[in-house]
């Protein structure tokens, strides 16, 4: 079956230095992966990679079988890849509603229509609202994003990403910054995200990860370590070294 | 209500955004004296509301807006001058040749941002002063264009000397843009645009084309720019270098912080606050003028971020 994601020797150098080390990944159809690894290990930039933020050096990235490498972010966006950011990326001053549905309305293909009033699209409005719902935001809809707390704002970013229907969904630290009372509600959304959306997790949270994650892979230094199970990446030695051995990371 | 009913309601057309446009009649009445003076600040208000969409609502962050007041006037001048009298079409060339060079300095400078973005404006403003000083043949250089003849509008509404006139037409102009402006910023496109200003990676990882709506409301924006240019050349028939100038781009940026930047009506209330108080300030110290305004400008950006709406706006909320 061919995956949802693959990457065929994904390379990237800055002068010197390698942060993407000749990566080979798949993502399968409907996958609950997770990629861990210590601070610094390239994690973001291989999400950057693939989302197109940052161009490679080498290899390929194919999206369902089709080779996407080339192309621009938002292209890559309107194929089914949607992300969130490990920091707040949000239309801060707009509406917790408009904030999904600009999402909506670009992927719809009407984002450049200069006629129509974004607000007379009920439907555009409407499942934005449902998909609040569904995030257990939509009591907030109204407020400005920057008014909410910080667990919120991070289910914004999730929202935001849904609104875009993707195939497959890259979520760079979800729960990053949000304290423990608050990153239930978050793991529980996650956990409740659509079977059919293949999912990339970064995370830090240890818990989460095994908790979530069917397979896991670990990124040191740009390179792939090990990629496994989570019980055979836990039971890695390797693992265990460089990763597990030195406790969590912030 | 319901939340989604609140943003559906949103783009409707309220009361209050009638007032300008009874004031602007009203004045025509009770100010009969002061027409050509009202016929300049809704050119203003004009130039104003072309820079709100791209500052304002897309984050452009410009000092160099007069090019296109510029070439607007400058094209709309030498048409009259050369081809024909004709005012209506003496607009579009002004509102083609401004969107054409707001098109071609946008495909360069739109790939910047910031500070780097900031002067490129201004150096375009700058090269356009200069040609158009050298072009001598073409624009009268540092004497001026003169020698229109601008013909009656439908060959029926004669321009007459106590500028009742322009000032209608000027009006007439405003309202049409007013209309394409509020549509365009409730727009998808619009809100796009706010999208952009508020957060542009975001936008990128939501699929919009970034570049595209950037170039596409500058160009739009210049156009209306370049019709404000073509207003002011076609009422005073004369188009001198300072509308290139660096400080009507400055004057302008000045004009719509003073009313509040991206709300549309920021424009009709810096623009028309500005130009009655400079008009009255010069009257009373035509020499210090300028300081009044310098300070009121001051006080307004210290204490009233959202320029004088916003400061309404925090007093109505009360």
């Amino acid at each position: 079956m061919t995956p949802a994601l693959e990457t065929i020797g994904l390379h990237r150098r800055f002068g010197a230095l390698i942060v993407a080390n000749d990566i080979h990944f798949r993502l399968e159809a409907g996958a609950r992966h997770a990629l861990i690894g210590p601070n610094g290990a390239g994690k973001t930039t291989f999400i950057n990679l693939i989302t197109g933020r940052l161009a490679p050096s080498a290899g390929r990235i194919l999206l369902a079988g089709t080779d996407i490498t080339a192309l621009s972010q938002a292209t890559r966006v309107r194929r089914g890849l949607g992300r969130t950011f490990q920091i707040n990326t949000l239309f801060r001053g707009l509406s917790v509603l408009e904030n999904v549905a600009l999402a909506i309305a670009e992927h719809d293909g009407h984002g450049g229509d200069m006629l129509r009033p974004l607000g007379a699209r009920r439907a555009v409005l409407e499942r934005s609202y449902a998909l609040l719902d569904r995030l257990r935001i939509a009591g907030d809809a109204l407020v400005p994003v920057q008014q909410l707390p910080y667990g919120k704002q991070r289910l914004v970013e999730i929202a935001i990403a849904l609104g875009l229907q993707p195939t497959v969904l890259l979520l760079d630290e979800p729960a990053a910054g949000v304290p423990s009372a608050e990153s239930a509600i978050i793991l529980e959304v996650i956990e409740q995200l659509p079977h059919d959306i293949a999912v990339l997790i970064i995370e830090h949270d240890m818990e989460l990860v095994f908790r979530f994650a069917r397979r896991i892979t670990v990124l040191v230094q740009g390179s792939v370590l090990v990629e496994g199970t989570p019980a055979e990446v836990a039971a890695d030695p390797r693992v265990r070294e460089v990763y597990l051995g030195e406790g969590r990371h912030g | 209500m319901s939340p989604v009913d609140t943003l559906i309601r949103r783009h409707r057309l309220r009361a209050v955004e009638l007032l300008p446009w009874a004031i602007a009649v009203g004045a025509y009445f009770a100010f009969a004296d002061y027409l050509s003076l009202g016929s300049q600040i809704l050119i203003m208000i004009l130039f104003a509301l072309s820079l709100d969409l791209v500052l304002g609502y897309a984050g452009i962050v410009t000092l160099g807006h007069s090019a296109f007041f510029g070439v607007g006037a400058y094209a709309a001048g030498i048409y009259a001058v050369r081809v024909s009298g004709e005012p209506l079409s003496g607009l579009c060339v002004g509102a083609v040749a401004a969107a054409a060079v707001g098109w071609a300095s946008g495909l360069v400078i739109l790939r910047t941002h910031g500070l780097t973005l900031l002067m490129l404006t201004l150096a375009v403003t700058s090269l356009l002063a200069e040609a158009a000083n050298k072009a001598n043949f073409l624009t009268g250089g540092a004497d001026g264009l003169q020698g229109m003849d601008i013909d009656p509008i439908f060959g029926v509404f004669r321009f007459d000397l106590f500028g009742r006139t322009a000032y209608l037409y000027c009006l007439v102009v405003l309202f049409l843009a007013w209309l394409f402006a509020r549509r365009l910023v409730h727009s998808s496109f619009g809100r796009s645009l706010v999208g952009i200003r508020e957060n542009t990676a975001r936008m990128h990882a939501i699929g919009s084309p970034v570049r595209r709506r950037l170039l596409t409301i500058y160009t739009i924006s210049a156009a209306l720019a370049g019709i404000a240019g073509a207003l002011l050349a076609q009422t005073t028939q004369f188009v001198g270098l300072t509308v290139l100038g660096f400080q009507r781009s400055g004057e302008i940026v000045i004009m719509l912080v003073f009313g509040g930047i991206g709300r549309l009506y920021g424009a009709f209330v810096g623009a028309g606050v500005y130009m009655i108080a400079q008009d009255q300030l010069a009257k009373l110290e035509p020499v210090f003028w300028y300081f009044w305004i310098g300070l009121l400008l001051v006080l307004l950006v210290m204490f009233a971020r959202g320029g004088l709406l916003g400061l309404l706006d925090r007093l109505l909320r009360r």
